[in-house]
C-alpha cells in the first residue's frame, strides 16, 4: 500500500541551491537588493530568524545578509545625539566605552542572553523582531529614541521607535532600519531585569530609567509585561518634581517606594468593577508581577539617584 | 565474589601504578570516546545515513482527549515524494506497545488520550515533504473534556479499557493507634520535570532481505524495545535487531516508542531505509516525564522529636498510559518516610490515569517526590519543636539493621548519620560582604536586578534514599563476554553506555582482573544476550559484575596451563602490567607469551539476589539495595523579587566504593544540577492537558550560572558486601535529595512554607507585614 512514486523528479521541497543569499556592503546596496527581490528577507544576527528557519516555520526564498555593511556596525555623534548603527551587536554595546555613553543600553545588552546570542544579535534585529521581551526596547522607549529608516533610492526617513513598536508606522517594502538616534544625556541610567533565575533568561519584567538633568526629567519604561514597552508618564512627571535637581538630586526615601507603586499600578491597573459591581482581584501571579515591577522601578530610581 | 574483588583492590591500592596512564579500578581512567564527544565527531543516531533513505514524520494529536471520527490519508498519499503512510490499520502485529505495561496503542485508532499521541506516520523523500504529508492527513476529531486533575481521575469515566487506577498501594506498618505529642501536617505538589535529553530522539530503520528490520536507535533498553517492536510487526524477535547508536543524554527511558515502532513499520512497508530526527517540540510531546505528584503528610513525634508515626497519601499523575508508573509508586510508598526510623507508617499511594502528558521512568522517580515532602515535614517539625533542623534529623536517622515501612530490613551499609554530620560540619561559604561588591553573584544573576539589601541567606538540609536495580521481583540479570587475543581484550555486553560511564568501567574491570591495558568495548546490539535497562545503577552492578566474572574465567583459562606446569594453584600467580609473576618470583612471563597465539573467550552472568513484590499491605523485601545521600544547601533569596540563587550544595554520599573518582564526581554534579532544575525552574506546564511551551526557551534547564558550587564533602566507602566491587549506584540519589535541600534552605531564608516545586518566585517573596 501507499507506495506512490511522485511525478518524476518532483518533490515538494525547494532545492537548497535555489536559495539566493546576497551580501551587500552598503546600506543602499542592501535596500536595492531587497527591492530587486521582494521575497527576500533581511538577516543580521539571525538569532530569531534562523531559529525559525531551523524549526521549519520559515523558508525564505532569498536572504539579504546585513553582516558586511560596515557603516551600520559602529556609531557616530550628531548634535548631542549618538547615531547608533542598527548592526551593532549586543556584545559590542556591552563594552565599557559604549557603557560610558549610554549606560542603560549597555546594561540591557549585557543582560540580553548568553554570550552566543550577544555576539550575534543586533540592536536593529531587537527592534525589528519587536519581541515583548526584547531587552533593548524599554531602554529605547525611555530614551525616546528615533529610527533612521533607509529606503529605495537613498531615501531616509525618521520615525520614533515607539511609533514602530506600536504599529502606528510600519516599515515599507524594501526598507531597512539603518540607525537609531539616541540623545546623550550625560546622567545616570539604569536597566533592571527580573528573570526568575540566575542564568540568562527571558525577561519576566524589566525597567529602564534615565535621568534628563537638562530638562529636569525622569523617563521610565517597563518592558516584557505588555506587547510593547509601557511608559508611566504620570509617575515620571510626579517623581521628577520631588527630586532636588540642584542639590545632588536628593530625594526622600519614601518617594522611591511611592514611585515604585505608582509605576506598578500604572502598568498593571486594578481590574475595573464587573458589571454586577463586584470588585475582582488579580490572580496571585499578576500580583507578583506587579510587586516585581514596583521593586524594579524603586530600585532603578534609587540607583539612578544614588 | 565480592571477597575476591576486595582482595584484588587492596593489592592495587598498596602498589600505586607507576605509569602515567592510569588503569584498573579506583583510578580516573578517562572515557575512550571523550575526545570525539568534545570535538563533535562522535556519531549519534541523528548522524546516521544510508543510501537511498527516506524520511519519516509522525502525526501527533493536537488534543489531549478526543474521539477520532475518521482518518483520511488519501491527500497525504497523493503528495509527490510520499512513499508510505501508516495508521493503526497498518500495524500487522500487536496494536499496543509501551514500557512497563503495554497499554499504549502504536497509533491511536478510536480515541486520543494525550497531547502528542501518534496517529499516523509518513515516509517521504525529504523531511519537509514528510512533515507536510503528515500535516495533510485529515483527522476528524470529536473533542472530549480532558481529565487533567489526578484527583478527578477516580470519579471520571474510564479513559482507557484498563480503567483509571493504575496501581494502589495501601501500606500499613505498625500500630494505627499510635500517636505523638507533636503533629505536623502539610500538602505538597511536585511539578512535571522533563528529562530533556540534550540530543532529541532520532533513529534509522533498515529493512533486511529476510523480511526483518534493523533499528538503529539510542535505546537504553534495547532488548525490551526489540521485543515490543517485533510484537507490533508480528515478527519473531530474531528478525528484528536493534543496534544501539551513540546516546545523546539519558536520565530517563530514552527514545519514545511512539516513533520507534512506526519507523520500522515504514521501512518494512517501503523496503527502504527510513530515518527520523525529532524536533525539540516532538521530543517534548513524545517521551515520558517525571510524575507530577500531590502529597499529603501527617508526622507524629514525641516531645524529643523522635518520630512516632507517619501518615501519608501520595497521588502520582501517570498521564495517559501506565508505562513504569507502578515502579515509581512502589518507590514513592516504600521511601515515603525517608531514611528515618519510623515505627508506625500508614502510606496510601495511587497512580492514576489522566489526559496529561504521560509519565515514566526519570531517575529517582517516586523517591524524589516523597523526599521533597518528608524533608519539608522534618523542617516543620523542627520549627514546631524549636530544635535545629539538622539535630532533629540526626535524632531520627536510620542505620543498617533498621526496618523500612515495607518491613524490609536495611542490610546494606546505611551511614546516614555520618553523611549528615559531614555536611553539617562542613564550613559555610563566605558571605558576599567579605568580597568586593562587583564580584557578588546575586539572585537574578550578573546584570540582574538583585539588590544586596533585599537578599537573605538560608541554609537547609535534605536526606534522601533510592533503591538500586529493579524492584519487586524483576529479574535483574546481565550477561557479558570477555575475549582476549594478541594482548587485546574485548568486552561484549549489551549494557548501553548512556553517559553513566559503563564502557570505561568495563575497561577498568578487565584491566584490573587480567592486567591487560588495551581493552575495547564492543558496540551494543540485540544479537548479544540481554543486559537489561540502563537505570538505577544497574549496569555498574549487574553488567559490571558479569564482566568481572567473565574476565576471571578468562584469567583462569590463561593461568591454568602455567599453574599446572609449575605445580601451583592459579591464585598464587599474579598479573600486573601485562606480566605474569608467581608469588615467589620464580615464574615471570608476559601475558602475550602465555597466550601463545590462542584466543580466549568466556561468558558469564550476574544475577543479584531475588526480591519480592509488595503485598496488599505494602509489605515485602522489594529492593536489592539502597543508596543514601545528605545535602546541605545554601541559598540567597531576593525576598522582594523572589529570585533564588543556590550558592552552594555540600554533599556527602554513600557510594560503597569509588571505582572511578572522576566519573563519580561528574555523575554527582550532574545529578545535583538536575535537582536544581526541579527545585527552581523545570516544570513542563500544561493547560487543559496541552503542553504550553514544548521548547527549551519555555522549559528552563539550569545553565552554568544556575548551577551552584558543588562540594563533595565526603564519600563514605563502606562496601556493600552483596554488590560486585561493593559499589553503589551514584547518579540517582543526588537528584532525589537536592530539590528537598534547596526547598529547605529557601524555607530557612524566607520563613515561607515552600510546599511546591519548582519554587515559584511568588512563593519566595516576603511581603512587609
Amino acid at each position: 500500500m501507499g507506495q506512490r512514486e511522485g511525478v518524476a523528479g518532483l518533490t515538494t521541497h525547494a532545492p537548497q541551491a535555489a536559495q539566493a543569499v546576497t551580501l551587500p556592503t552598503t546600506l543602499d546596496e542592501a535596500v536595492a537588493a531587497l527591492a530587486a527581490t521582494p521575497a527576500a528577507v533581511p538577516v543580521a544576527g539571525g538569532t530569531d530568524l534562523m531559529a525559525a528557519v531551523n524549526s521549519g516555520q520559515l523558508r525564505p526564498a532569498a536572504l539579504v545578509g546585513l553582516g558586511r555593511i560596515s557603516e551600520i556596525r559602529g556609531w557616530q555623534y550628531q548634535d548631542g545625539h549618538a547615531l547608533l548603527g542598527a548592526g551593532l551587536t549586543h556584545a559590542r554595546m556591552g563594552r565599557p566605552d559604549f557603557a560610558a555613553l549610554i549606560p542603560a543600553l549597555a546594561a540591557s545588552a549585557r543582560a540580553a542572553g548568553p554570550p552566543q546570542i550577544r555576539n550575534a544579535g543586533t540592536l536593529g534585529g531587537n527592534i525589528a523582531s519587536a519581541a515583548p521581551t526584547g531587552d533593548a526596547l524599554p531602554v529605547l522607549a525611555a530614551l525616546e529614541a528615533t529610527l533612521i529608516i533607509a529606503g529605495p533610492g537613498g531615501a531616509r526617513r525618521e520615525i520614533p521607535v515607539s511609533h514602530l513598536l506600536a504599529g502606528m508606522e510600519m516599515l515599507r517594502a524594501g526598507e531597512l532600519i539603518g540607525f537609531v538616534r539616541v540623545p546623550l544625556l550625560h546622567a545616570p541610567q539604569v536597566f533592571l531585569k527580573a528573570t526568575g533565575r540566575t542564568g540568562p533568561g527571558r525577561s519576566m519584567a524589566s525597567v529602564a530609567l534615565v535621568l534628563d538633568p537638562a530638562r529636569r526629567g525622569v523617563r521610565c519604561a517597563v518592558g516584557a509585561i505588555a506587547p510593547l514597552p509601557l511608559r508611566p508618564l504620570d509617575a515620571e512627571q510626579w517623581v521628577a518634581r520631588l527630586i532636588d535637581w540642584d542639590n545632588n538630586r536628593a530625594i526622600v526615601p519614601e518617594a522611591l517606594n511611592a514611585f515604585g507603586e505608582y509605576v506598578a499600578v500604572a502598568c498593571i491597573p486594578d481590574p475595573g468593577p464587573a458589571e454586577d459591581g463586584s470588585v475582582a482581584q488579580h490572580p496571585p501571579a499578576v500580583l507578583h508581577l506587579r510587586r516585581t515591577v514596583a521593586a524594579l522601578a524603586r530600585r532603578a530610581l534609587g540607583r539612578a539617584l544614588s | 565474589m565480592s571477597n575476591e574483588a576486595a582482595t584484588a583492590t587492596t593489592a592495587a591500592e598498596a602498589a600505586p601504578a607507576p605509569e602515567p596512564i592510569p588503569h584498573g579500578l579506583g583510578v580516573a581512567l578517562p572515557a575512550a570516546d571523550a575526545r570525539a564527544k568534545t570535538e563533535g565527531t562522535f556519531p549519534y543516531a541523528a548522524d546516521l545515513w544510508a543510501e537511498g533513505l527516506l524520511w519519516a514524520a509522525v502525526l501527533r494529536s493536537p488534543h489531549a482527549h478526543a474521539r477520532i471520527v475518521s482518518i483520511d490519508t488519501s491527500h497525504a498519499r497523493e503528495m509527490p515524494g510520499v512513499r508510505a503512510v501508516v495508521t493503526h490499520e497498518d500495524v500487522p502485529g500487536s496494536p499496543r506497545c509501551g514500557r512497563g505495561k503495554p497499554d499504549r496503542p502504536v497509533f491511536a485508532s478510536e480515541v486520543v488520550r494525550h497531547h502528542g499521541e501518534p496517529i499516523a506516520a509518513v515516509a517521504a523523500d525529504h523531511p519537509d515533504t514528510a512533515r507536510m504529508a503528515a500535516a495533510a492527513v485529515i483527522v476528524e476529531y470529536e473533542v472530549l473534556d480532558p481529565v487533567t486533575d489526578p484527583e478527578q481521575a477516580f470519579e471520571a469515566e474510564p479513559l482507557h479499557p484498563d480503567g483509571n487506577l493504575i496501581r494502589h498501594i495501601p501500606l500499613s506498618h505498625g500500630d494505627p493507634g499510635a500517636a505523638g505529642e507533636i503533629v505536623v501536617e502539610g500538602q505538597y505538589r511536585i511539578g512535571r520535570q522533563d528529562p530533556a535529553p540534550i540530543g532529541a530522539e532520532a533513529g534509522l530503520a533498515v529493512p533486511r532481505p529476510d523480511g526483518g528490520v534493523e533499528l538503529y536507535l539510542a535505546s537504553t533498553d534495547p532488548h525490551a524495545d526489540r521485543d515490543t517492536a517485533a510484537a507490533c510487526y508480528g515478527l519473531p524477535p530474531e528478525q528484528v535487531k536493534i543496534v544501539v547508536t551513540g546516546v545523546p543524554g539519558a536520565t530517563a527511558d530514552r527514545e519514545d516508542q511512539g516513533f520507534q515502532v512506526p519507523l520500522g513499520l515504514l521501512a518494512l512497508q517501503t523496503g527502504c531505509p527510513v530515518k527520523l530526527t525529532a524536533t525539540r517540540e516532538e521530543s517534548f510531546l513524545g517521551h515520558t516525564h517525571r510524575h507530577p505528584t500531590l502529597l499529603r503528610y501527617r508526622h507524629h513525634a514525641d516531645a524529643e522529636g523522635k518520630l512516632v508515626k507517619v501518615e501519608a497519601q501520595i497521588l502520582l499523575d501517570a498521564g495517559a498510559y501506565a508505562d513504569t508508573s507502578s515502579d515509581a509508586l512502589a518507590a514513592a510508598v516504600a521511601f515515603a518516610c525517608g531514611p528515618y526510623v519510623v515505627p508506625n507508617a500508614f502510606i496510601e499511594g495511587w497512580a492514576v490515569r489522566t489526559n496529561n502528558p504521560p509519565s515514566g521512568h526519570v531517575r529517582g522517580e517516586g523517591a524524589m517526590q516523597v523526599c521533597a515532602a518528608y524533608e519539608a515535614q522534618m523542617d516543620k517539625l523542627a520549627k514546631k519543636l524549636g530544635i535545629d533542623p539538622a539535630e532533629l534529623r540526626l535524632r531520627n536517622v536510620m542505620a543498617t539493621g533498621d526496618v523500612l515501612p515495607t518491613g524490609q530490613t536495611v542490610t546494606c551499609p546505611a551511614p546516614v548519620a555520618e553523611l549528615l554530620q559531614a555536611v553539617r560540619d562542613f564550613p559555610l561559604p563566605p558571605l558576599p560582604k567579605d568580597t568586593p561588591e562587583d564580584e557578588w553573584l546575586l539572585p537574578g544573576g550578573p546584570e540582574g536586578a538583585g539588590e544586596p539589601g533585599a537578599v537573605r541567606r538560608g541554609v537547609g538540609y535534605g536526606l534522601g534514599m533510592v533503591h538500586m536495580l529493579g524492584a519487586e521481583g524483576a529479574d535483574e540479570v546481565s550477561t557479558a563476554t570477555v575475549k582476549v587475543q594478541d594482548g587485546v581484550a574485548t568486552v561484549l555486553c549489551a549494557a548501553v553506555e548512556t553517559g553513566q560511564g559503563f564502557t570505561t568501567l568495563a575497561r577498568q574491570i578487565v584491566q584490573e582482573t587480567l592486567g591487560i591495558d588495551e581493552v575495547h568495548v564492543a558496540p551494543v546490539d540485540t544479537d548479544q544476550p540481554t543486559a537489561g535497562a540502563g537505570c538505577r545503577g544497574r549496569h555498574t552492578w549487574v553488567s559490571g559484575g558479569a564482566v568481572e566474572r567473565a574476565a576471571k574465567m578468562v584469567r583462569t583459562q590463561l593461568l591454568q596451563p602455567l599453574a599446572h606446569k609449575f605445580g601451583m594453584s592459579t591464585e598464587l600467580l599474579q598479573i600486573t602490567d601485562g606480566k605474569i609473576t608467581s608469588y615467589d618470583g620464580v615464574l615471570s612471563t608476559t601475558v602475550t607469551e602465555a597466550m601463545d597465539g590462542k584466543e580466549l573467550w568466556a561468558t558469564a552472568q550476574c544475577r543479584p539476589h531475588p526480591t519480592e513484590p509488595l503485598n496488599e499491605s505494602g509489605q515485602g523485601d522489594a529492593f536489592v539495595g539502597m543508596a543514601f545521600c545528605a545535602i546541605r544547601a545554601v541559598v540567597d533569596v531576593d525576598i522582594e523579587l523572589g529570585s533564588v540563587r543556590v550558592v552552594e550544595l555540600a554533599l556527602a554520599q554513600d557510594v560503597g566504593r569509588v571505582l572511578n573518582p572522576a566519573q563519580l564526581s561528574a555523575r554527582i554534579e550532574a545529578g545535583v544540577t538536575q535537582g536544581v532544575g526541579i527545585a527552581l525552574t523545570e516544570n513542563l506546564r500544561t493547560a487543559r492537558g496541552l503542553i504550553r511551551h514544548p521548547d527549551l526557551t519555555g522549559y528552563s534547564l539550569p545553565t552554568a550560572l544556575d548551577a551552584p558550587d558543588i562540594r563533595i564533602v565526603k564519600l563514605v566507602e563502606e562496601r556493600d558486601v552483596v554488590a560486585p566491587f561493593g559499589a553503589k549506584a551514584a547518579s540517582a540519589v543526588p537528584v532525589v535529595t537536592s530539590p528537598a535541600a534547596i526547598a529547605s534552605a529557601v524555607r530557612a531564608a524566607t520563613g515561607r512554607p515552600v510546599n511546591r516545586l519548582p519554587i515559584r518566585p511568588q512563593a519566595a517573596v516576603v511581603t512587609a507585614q
